[in-house]
């Protein structure tokens, strides 16, 4: 785990700031979507050993959830993008 | 006299005498001395028992990784346990006391246990007490609890304070020796932000106990001069007594300050230890190495100690350990010792060296054993002389003291915190660091270098590297020259063989080499596995002095080399921190603060009880004269809500503020239940899903403008409502135009209910609160009669005619007056959480208590909120899957016991009338229960399974906690006005 996040509002801050509000990859499925799809989004994580992104949630700073991609091997963070700005982006593309 | 303070020598202020107390003896020590060094100074070697076997101990060290002379410092609740007498300063008045000893240190009960020693070796525990089973608990464990161990807990409260700091560097170097000195000279000069950190007192490291000159000074007063030019650099701090304890990721270190461990009385203006977490871009570790002991015979003795520690009582605390030194040694350490010792007048009986020959010369005229190893050591409080053996032939060699050598041990232990294992090397006969890459690098003899003059070069070599990486350009430092330096290599011996006494490889933990070899006898053969059978490496020192060696002697035992054995995990803390350290400020009050209620004067002064419910303290009741009871006050509390008013103080809700073009689609779906259409003006009840489909939270919500809501919140959950909102608005749904703010401690919320409450609030507030006007969940903003802007929400939580008005949180307390004095003739009466319980109990509201995080909204008898006809919302989904649709799930009903007076409590269990208590049979559970003043009978309401169709039925309340059983009938969760006439009155 990092001792330090660099918060794209806030800038470098202690973990301690943050809560870590689980995996960010999965996508919340619209509401027609097959009852398997429901079950692994709301039920179903991977613990990888190795790259994983996830949502830390500034809720002693700016209060925005962030997705913190990192190797939870090394503990090495690779980025931290705001999370709306990355929906966005996707949406986008 | 054996041990004695020389009449010359040393950094000790001879002009300040301190007088302080060993277990309740008075002796004299001077400033700059530590209590170890004061001690032997008054000749008191023995300084501790130890651990299991209760041996009579001396120290082994003068420094960090003192295993034996653990001391409790001070009295009273400032009483320390465990503290190393090795790294206490001394000082006027100070209070020592040995410990795990009774009657007295020098007269032992416990010793005893060291004739019961074959039965007390590695497992020993597993073995012996293995039965009967019923004893462990009763007897062994408590028995050797009591005869085992360490220092006492205090049990008082720590008078004193403790605070937490954050700093930042460009470069951290971990210890003051002479490499780490050079490294943050080179790089404070090149201009770079340096931390230098050091355990002790003052900046010198070796430097303060080696007898050499560094450019034509003595070394102290060379380390003294390096350290006062770094003080003149303001880019440059200094942090004395502060023990760098962790390497964390991100380059984040963790130590601590002793700011005030050294002083009679701290000051209360400042911490006694400050724990800093320091933010560095590069670091070095300038730590040094540890001297290893040799694993012999009865090495645990007394006055045996490394040779460094009595070079360093020598020459740093003027203090010779013995009258008549002998030394045993693989290295040059131990000629070393010889020679300093001489040069001061003491006598050394003997250097005795492993080693079969070496270029290591003694002073004249003292005798050099070669070839020879000690096998025993003779004495009881303190050694009195040794036996060696020599291929068969045995000697004694009388001493009243011992200084061995080992060889070294790189002190490595922050570079293999974060994964990483230290590497043997086969050339320097050490664990190495390992490559943690260019941020982190040892230095000097933390690298495996052993001379004073090479650590300089190093440390200055690294740090110019070190600066260069950082876009800084250092200057190379002149290399000042050392005179009088001497070889330190050594051949390693790991064990002596021949013992005729135990042979202790890690001291404070009494694991002795037979207990290793127990352990590889039984398959405990991993390093890591030996280490926890043995309990090797597991004390309070975490094995500074004995891992290596227990990997060494595991090694030779298994005939490999140490690379294949490896060490055990290293892991911070480097040395012990204290909780009061760990906890900075964070205590009492500090570490849970009260959360009072804008409305906590107006219950103060009202006679309210007070519940406390997470941070907050919520008023309960409000006893009035005469009543004796809790229950006497809420009862006439909710009788006067519902013949006349009251007013309750619900500020504690959790309120959000919601703006934004895209607010209505927003809410439409977190709710459950439609709200695009809710008009401006508007209440509505609301009801959150999990994503789940099982009910997470409720509330109410307002439309206060077009684009502005405010949203209340259950008290529990307003900190998770938020942050879910946060999290669907974020993540799920960005493309709507919302924004939040929690308001919930700026606006003081209090709830006027009961017939007359329209009466009683018009008095207080301007607008025409009519029916037609303000019918039953309007919301909007309202001017009180003294011109204050406030809001008012008719709602209602009791099923009376209500409002509640919310005021900014500083008008709170004037309103609720106000409203009390408004409705005086009228009878209101203020009422607590418990009357509105029981209120919303006789009208089937729900709370937490039902919704538990189990339950649906069917469940709860609303499922027809949920707006299936919404392309989507939290929770919508899954909500219709099999398992939460299910007939046969628990349903919410009310319950009245047969007999009203019998009482039910939540929690209780439902079984059918006649049924056996059993898994099988159970029906349900009692969520909610009290007793109904507007009925006169205990009420509950319950979950029962398929309870919907069951009104009517008689089931009983099976209560095994209380021993009742309660026969009760099914009924409406609605006990009191199901046609809700009240509400629109």
């Amino acid at each position: 785990m990092a001792s330090l996040i660099t918060c794209p509002h806030c800038g470098t801050r202690p973990k301690e700031e943050f809560s870590i509000r689980g995996a960010a990859a999965p996508r919340r499925p619209s509401a027609g979507d097959r009852d398997e799809v429901w079950y692994a989004y709301v039920y179903v994580r991977d613990n990888p050993k190795g790259l994983t992104q996830e949502y830390w949630h500034h809720a002693a700073g700016c209060r925005r959830f962030l997705v913190v991609e990192r190797d939870t091997l090394t503990h090495e963070v690779f980025g931290v993008t705001d999370a709306a700005a990355l929906t966005r982006k996707e949406a986008a593309e | 006299m054996t041990s004695y303070r020389l009449d010359r020598g040393g950094a000790i202020n001879r002009a300040q005498a301190l007088t302080f107390t060993f277990d309740g003896r008075s002796y004299k020590g001077f400033q700059g001395d530590t209590l170890a060094s004061a001690l032997l100074a008054n000749d008191q070697m023995l300084m501790g028992r130890s651990f299991k076997y209760h041996r009579p101990r001396g120290p082994v060290t003068a420094g960090s990784a003192e295993p034996n002379a653990l001391m409790t410092i001070g009295s009273g609740p400032r009483a320390e346990p465990n503290a190393r007498a090795t790294m206490v300063e001394l000082h006027q008045g100070l209070v020592a006391s040995s410990q795990n000893r009774w009657p007295s240190l020098r007269y032992d009960i416990g010793a005893v246990n060291s004739l019961l020693s074959p039965f007390l070796g590695a497992g020993f525990y597993y073995k012996t007490f293995m039965w009967p089973a019923a004893f462990w608990e009763k007897i062994y464990e408590p028995l050797i609890r009591r005869a085992a161990g360490l220092g006492k807990l205090v049990l008082e409260a720590d008078p004193d304070r403790y605070e937490k700091a954050w700093a930042h560097c460009d470069l951290l170097v971990v210890g003051a020796g002479p490499a780490g000195l050079m490294a943050a000279l080179v790089a404070g000069r090149a201009g770079l932000r340096v931390i230098l950190a050091d355990e002790s007192l003052s900046a010198g490291g070796s430097l303060l106990s080696e007898n050499v000159s560094v450019g034509g000074m003595r070394a102290a007063d060379f380390a003294r001069t390096l350290a006062e030019e770094l003080a003149s650099l303001p880019n440059v701090t200094l942090m004395a007594r502060t023990t760098v304890f962790g390497w964390y990721d991100d380059m984040v270190f963790g130590a601590v300050e002793r700011v005030q461990k050294h002083v009679a009385s701290p000051s209360p203006e400042l911490p006694v230890e400050r724990l800093w977490r320091i933010a560095a871009k590069r670091a070095i570790l300038a730590t040094g190495a540890e001297e290893r002991p040799l694993v012999f015979g009865g090495n645990d003795r007394p006055g045996v100690m490394t040779a460094t520690a009595a070079r360093s009582y020598l020459n740093r605390y003027g203090v010779a350990i013995g009258g008549k030194v002998a030394i045993f040694t693989n290295g040059g350490s131990g000629y070393r010792t010889a020679a300093d010792l001489t040069a001061c007048g003491v006598e050394v009986t003997a250097v005795i060296d492993a080693r079969p020959q070496s270029i290591d010369v003694a002073p004249a005229g003292i005798r050099v054993i070669r070839n020879a190893g000690v096998i025993g050591t003779k004495g009881r409080h303190r050694i009195e002389g040794l036996l060696l053996d020599r291929s068969g032939f045995e000697e004694v060699v009388g001493c009243d003291a011992l200084a061995m050598s080992g060889g070294w041990s790189p002190i490595v232990h922050l570079m293999c915190q974060r994964g990483e294992k230290p590497v043997w090397s086969e050339e320097k006969q050490s664990f190495l660091a390992p490559d943690v890459g260019p941020a982190f690098t040892p230095v000097g003899s933390a690298a495996g270098l052993q001379t004073v003059s090479d650590c300089l070069r190093d440390g200055a070599a690294r740090a110019m590297a070190m600066s260069a990486a950082l876009g800084f350009a250092a200057h190379a430092a002149e290399i000042p020259d050392v005179e009088g330096e001497y070889d330190a290599a050594f051949a390693p011996v790991w064990y002596v063989p021949g013992a005729k006494d135990k042979a202790f490889v890690d001291f404070q933990n009494d694991v002795a080499v037979a207990d290793l070899g127990i352990a590889q006898r039984e398959g405990f053969r991993h390093i890591e596995h030996t280490k926890r059978y043995t309990t090797a490496g597991m004390a309070t020192d975490q094995g500074k002095l004995g891992n290596v060696n227990t990997s060494g002697i595991v090694a030779a035992m298994r005939g490999v080399s140490p690379a294949e054995i490896g060490t055990t995990t290293f892991r911070p803390f480097y040395t012990p921190v204290s909780f009061g350290a760990l906890a900075g400020v964070a205590r009492g009050e500090h570490a849970a603060p009260s959360r009072i209620s804008p409305l906590h004067g107006w219950a103060k002064k009202n006679g309210a009880s007070f519940v406390e419910a997470g941070l907050w303290y919520r008023s309960a009741w409000f006893a009035r004269d005469g009543e004796k009871t809790w229950r006497e006050s809420v009862d006439r509390e909710v009788a006067t809500v519902r013949a006349h008013a009251g007013l309750c103080d619900v500020s504690t809700l959790g309120k959000i503020e919601i703006f934004g073009a895209g607010a209505a689609e927003f809410l439409d779906r977190v709710y459950c239940n439609g709200f695009l259409r809710l008009p401006v003006g508007k209440a509505r009840y609301g009801l959150m899903l999990r994503e789940d489909g099982i009910v997470f939270d409720d509330g109410t919500t307002s439309r206060l403008g077009d684009n502005h809501y405010v949203m209340t919140t259950t008290t529990a959950y307003a900190a998770e409502v938020m942050s879910h909102l946060e999290l669907c608005a974020q993540t799920f749904w960005p493309e709507l135009d919302v924004r939040f703010v929690s308001v919930s401690d700026q606006w003081a919320q209090m709830s006027l209910a009961g017939p007359k409450a329209r009466l009683i609030m018009s008095r207080v507030v301007q607008d025409d609160l009519s029916d037609a006007a303000f019918p039953f969940l309007a919301a909007r903003a309202v001017t009180l009669r003294g011109g204050l802007k406030a809001r008012l929400f008719r709602i209602s939580f009791s099923g009376e005619l209500a409002y509640e008005l919310a005021v900014p949180a500083g008008y709170g307390e004037a309103v609720a007056d106000a409203i009390m004095e408004a409705g005086r003739e009228d009878g209101v009466c203020a009422y607590g959480v418990e009357a509105l319980n029981v209120l919303r109990i006789e009208k089937g509201f729900v709370t937490h208590n039902e919704l538990d995080g189990r339950t649906t909204a069917d469940d709860v008898g609303l499922g027809r909120m949920m707006a299936m006809q919404k392309p989507d919302f939290i929770g919508k989904r899954l909500s219709t899957r099999f398992g939460l649709t299910a007939a046969d799930r628990l349903q919410m009903v009310g319950l009245k016991p047969v007999e009203p007076h019998k009482e039910i409590h939540a929690g209780a269990h439902l079984l059918k009338d006649q049924a056996k208590p059993s898994l099988a049979n159970d029906q349900g559970y009692v969520s909610s229960a009290c007793f109904s003043p507007t009925l006169g009978s205990f009420i509950a309401l319950a979950m029962l399974k398929s309870g919907r169709e069951r009104i009517g039925e008689r089931i009983v309340v099976w209560d095994a906690l209380r021993g009742a059983e309660v026969p009760v009938d099914v009924c409406s969760p609605v006990f009191v006005d199901p046609e809700t006439v009240k509400l629109h009155l």
